[in-house]
């Protein structure tokens, strides 16, 4: 039986806390008597036979005909699946986007269906690369498709490829990819790793092109998103349910497939366990391997830690899989996903505290930049919150991480620019938005690297910031323990060695004896405030 | 005696004499067969009365020979040590083989039958060491007792390197099958050739009901395994190895309904690595829609003539190794 999580207590026994460094570790030793530390549940039980649970969902799907009955010769099938972007990090093989994808073709030969196109969803993340493909559909559902162009990767600036469906009576427009919206049957395969995918952000997002996606990622969307990790209370999800709407309104049937993970990340024997385990309960092999571990990556270059980390395969358990109208199968994940994530915390603090990890959605083979530093910290650490946020109003962020003024030339060619110009002007999202963002987003350049090459649209990078705009609106300060100075700088935030000294900072703006919580994250945890 | 010419000593050596005398010494020697003839019953085996009929010898070869030994904890190292240090490197060497389909193994637990199509020798070594942990050191291959058991050598060997257990195919006996089956119940997995034997003609030939009977009796899941290319490399029919690439494709394992007859369950095993085969030849959505129409080409390939047949083999007829001009005819 897994243990649930837990808000621990600072004392003076308690031992310093792994706080995640990019691609290394620190020990941090919290202030006892006004400190806590949120950790995650131990993984759920994953389900054992998962062949067999899809199967069955299809057979049986929430508010929907079973799938075989939805499938008829001569009909124009179209499977959209999750990108790069998920989970992090990626799966150990087989996928479990390749395992539904299977099952949902293998239903469709048997009903002698044709007309198949499948489509990675990606709205505006870079393309995803042969490797990456085969990683999440498999080599055979790959070797059957895309080498006649079957398979292949959504692209929200082809015009050809687009289709218009409606404005929603707050004026949103919705264009998504023509092929799915003129499909017989639209079966879209997510994994919900948190709870802020899937639903009709499956479709209303993954499958749009800016002038949709724009209604919904900006600063005010971002701002009213409390969290943007719960969609009763997110401006994201609303606009996007919005969408669905006319969507649905517009014929499109989408059949929802959804999947949800446990939180095994680092694996219950080898060397990366270690980091899922508590503190107090590190064996001397725990403890040697991490010294070992911390030692080694110490000596490497920053791309041989890179290469070492993202080469890492997760070895998730899969917790659940649901079939049907996207409104009920998405509830249904809701409840799957909390069921991991949520760990009740009494009342907010003065001071969070972050370990950020190496990856995030956006840097999956790639670099993680100054922007997805924010991005990580402000946008989703910061987010993984219901009710109320872990830190006060005006309250201080403290995240760990090298934060290297670096930068993929090829996957983020203009975050370059937008770190170099957009934040070297500002950095208030509003002001961003207003000056800048149309100007990056019709941009040919960055359009022909986002459409021929693998880079994140020419946008991308003002999203990120956005992605961060409740919680620049919502604290007092941000501070980054180990960062490069000036890379911190520019971000707007303040530089700090220690986080001794990180929390001496801090009182300037939150006063003397502040509370402190730390959330233990990764393995993910979400804070369930009251 | 000696003799003396010209007044010298003449006569054999010293050295002659000695060898003549050791020869002398060997020949009043009693030798093994002289001791045991000079043995007298009870000494010796009792001869048979004239008149009697002599009871028949019992055979230790074939399908009786006992390969419990093969699974002692040495006779394990040993097995893995010419696994992984010899058989390993040579089906390298000689078969190159790509290996698919792993990823539809997962979530299969405990013992499993991993039944192929045959095609060539290697296959069995092919096999073996592309099974993946937790079964490759744990499983066991059937192997005509007519064949590999029909001597002490050939046994040995085929227990030792193959943990194999002799499979009568030219009588029906229980012992076989009891002893697959007690072992299977014992968690050891069985690498099985439901054809019977290396194709003639590099076309499949028709399964027989063997994996089915006991993947029906033990309850274990059957995985359908194709091999592809092992008949260029040694087929039947020649001794004559030319390497060449392989490629091993696992499948969906299936497992036996609870009420499911065995003839059943044996089509749907062939009809299983047929898809297999189809899926290796073209793509798998191709595959996948031609099985479910029934119209998956089948592994015994064209009902025509020998010639049409060897014919439609294309390039996987051919048992040569590709002639490389010498230089300077070539580049």
């Amino acid at each position: 039986m897994p243990r649930p999580g837990l808000v621990l207590d600072v004392d003076s026994s308690t031992p310093p806390i792994l706080f995640h460094h990019g691609e290394s570790f620190r020990l941090e030793k919290l202030p006892a008597g006004r400190s806590r530390v949120v950790y995650p549940g131990e993984p759920l039980d994953a389900i054992r036979d998962v062949e067999g649970a899809i199967g069955d969902t299809l057979l049986h799907p929430l508010d929907s005909d079973p799938l075989p009955s939805l499938l008829f010769p001569g009909m124009r099938l179209v499977i959209a699946f999750d990108d790069v972007s998920l989970p992090l990090p990626k799966m150990k093989r087989p996928d479990i986007r390749q395992r539904v994808i299977e099952a949902v073709l293998d239903l469709a030969a048997a009903a002698g269906v044709d007309d198949v196109r499948i489509i990675a969803a990606l709205a505006l993340h870079r393309r995803m690369t042969e490797d990456e493909l085969r990683h999440a559909v498999g080599d055979r559902v790959y070797d059957a498709f895309a080498p006649d162009g079957r398979l292949y990767n959504h692209d929200a600036e082809d015009p050809d490829d687009l289709a218009f469906l409606g404005t929603t009576p707050q004026g949103e427009e919705i264009e998504i990819n023509k092929a799915a919206a003129e499909s017989d049957l639209l079966v879209y395969v997510n994994i919900n790793i948190v709870s802020m995918d899937g639903g009709h952000k499956s479709t209303a997002t993954g499958l749009a092109s800016y002038r949709s996606i724009r209604h919904h990622h900006n600063p005010a969307t971002m701002e009213h998103s409390r969290s943007f990790m719960d969609r009763h209370s997110s401006e994201l999800h609303h606009s996007n349910w919005r969408m669905g709407k006319v969507i649905r309104d517009a014929g499109v049937k989408v059949f929802q497939i959804e999947s949800t993970l446990n939180t095994n990340v680092f694996g219950e024997t080898g060397p990366l366990s270690v980091l899922q385990k508590r503190e107090w309960e590190w064996s001397g092999r725990d403890r040697a391997t991490y010294m070992a571990m911390s030692a080694g990556l110490k000596r490497m270059s920053a791309n041989s830690r890179r290469r070492i980390f993202q080469s890492h395969e997760a070895p998730y358990g899969v917790t659940s899989v649901t079939a049907g109208a996207i409104e009920p199968v998405h509830e249904r994940t809701l409840e799957h996903c909390f069921a991991q994530h949520l760990v009740p915390v009494e009342g907010q603090t003065d001071i969070l505290t972050l370990g950020l990890p190496y990856i995030c959605p956006y840097n999956v083979n790639s670099i993680m930049n100054p922007i997805l530093v924010m991005c990580l910290g402000l946008g989703y650490f910061f987010n993984m919150y219901r009710g109320r946020p872990l830190v006060r109003e005006g309250g201080v962020l403290i995240m760990s991480h090298p934060t290297p003024w670096e930068f993929h030339p090829v996957h983020h060619p203009s975050y370059i620019d937008f770190f170099e110009e957009v934040l070297a002007d500002t950095t208030d999202p509003k002001l961003i938005a207003e000056t800048y963002e149309k100007r990056y987003a019709e941009d040919e350049w960055y359009r022909h690297l986002y459409r021929t090459s693998h880079a994140y649209h020419g946008v991308h990078p003002f999203y990120m910031w956005y992605w961060g705009a409740h919680a620049l609106a919502h604290l007092g300060s941000v501070i980054i323990v180990g960062g490069n100075v000036p890379a911190v700088r520019r971000l707007g935030f303040r530089p700090a060695s220690t986080m001794q000294d990180a929390l001496e900072m801090a009182t300037d703006t939150v006063g003397p004896q502040p509370t402190v919580t730390h959330l233990h994250n990764p393995p993910i945890v979400m804070a369930d405030v009251t | 005696m000696e003799s003396h010419v010209n007044g010298e000593r003449a006569g054999p050596t010293r050295a002659e004499v000695a060898l003549r005398t050791a020869v002398r010494l060997q020949r009043r020697l009693p030798t093994a067969r002289r001791v045991s003839g000079a043995m007298q019953f009870p000494l010796r085996a009792p001869t048979v009365p004239g008149g009697v009929e002599p009871t028949p010898k019992e055979t230790r070869l074939g399908g009786a020979y006992d390969t419990e030994w093969a699974r002692s904890p040495a006779a394990r190292l040993g097995r893995l040590a010419l696994l992984e240090g010899a058989v390993r490197p040579l089906v390298w060497a000689i078969a190159d083989p790509d290996r698919r389909g792993y990823d539809r193994l997962v979530g299969l637990n405990g013992p499993a039958i991993f039944a192929a199509n045959h095609l060539s020798h290697i296959d069995a070594g092919l096999l073996l060491t592309s099974l993946p942990e937790p079964w490759r050191h744990r499983a066991f291959a059937g192997a005509a007792a007519d064949y590999f058991f029909d001597s002490r050598v050939k046994a040995t060997l085929a227990a030792l390197a193959l943990n194999a257990i002799p499979i009568e195919r030219t009588k029906v006996t229980r012992r076989s099958a009891a002893l697959a089956a007690e072992l299977i119940d014992d968690g050891w997995s069985m690498v099985i050739f439901p054809e019977g034997g290396r194709s003639p003609d590099r076309w499949g030939q028709a399964f027989r009901a063997g994996a089915a009977f006991l993947a029906v009796r033990t309850g274990v899941p059957v995985v359908p395994v194709h091999l592809e290319g092992t008949g260029r490399i040694l087929p039947k029919g020649t001794s004559k190895l030319v390497p060449g690439r392989t490629r091993v494709t696992f499948g969906t394992p299936l497992q036996p309904g609870p009420d499911e007859d065995m003839r059943d369950l044996s089509v749907r095993i062939e009809a299983a690595v047929t898809a297999l085969a189809d899926e290796v030849a073209g793509d798998w959505w191709t595959a996948r829609r031609r099985a479910h129409a029934g119209l998956s080409p089948p592994l015994s390939g064209p009902d025509a003539g020998a010639w049409r047949r060897a014919w439609a083999l294309g390039d996987r007829r051919s048992h040569r190794r590709t002639r490389r001009e010498p230089w300077p005819l070539r580049d």
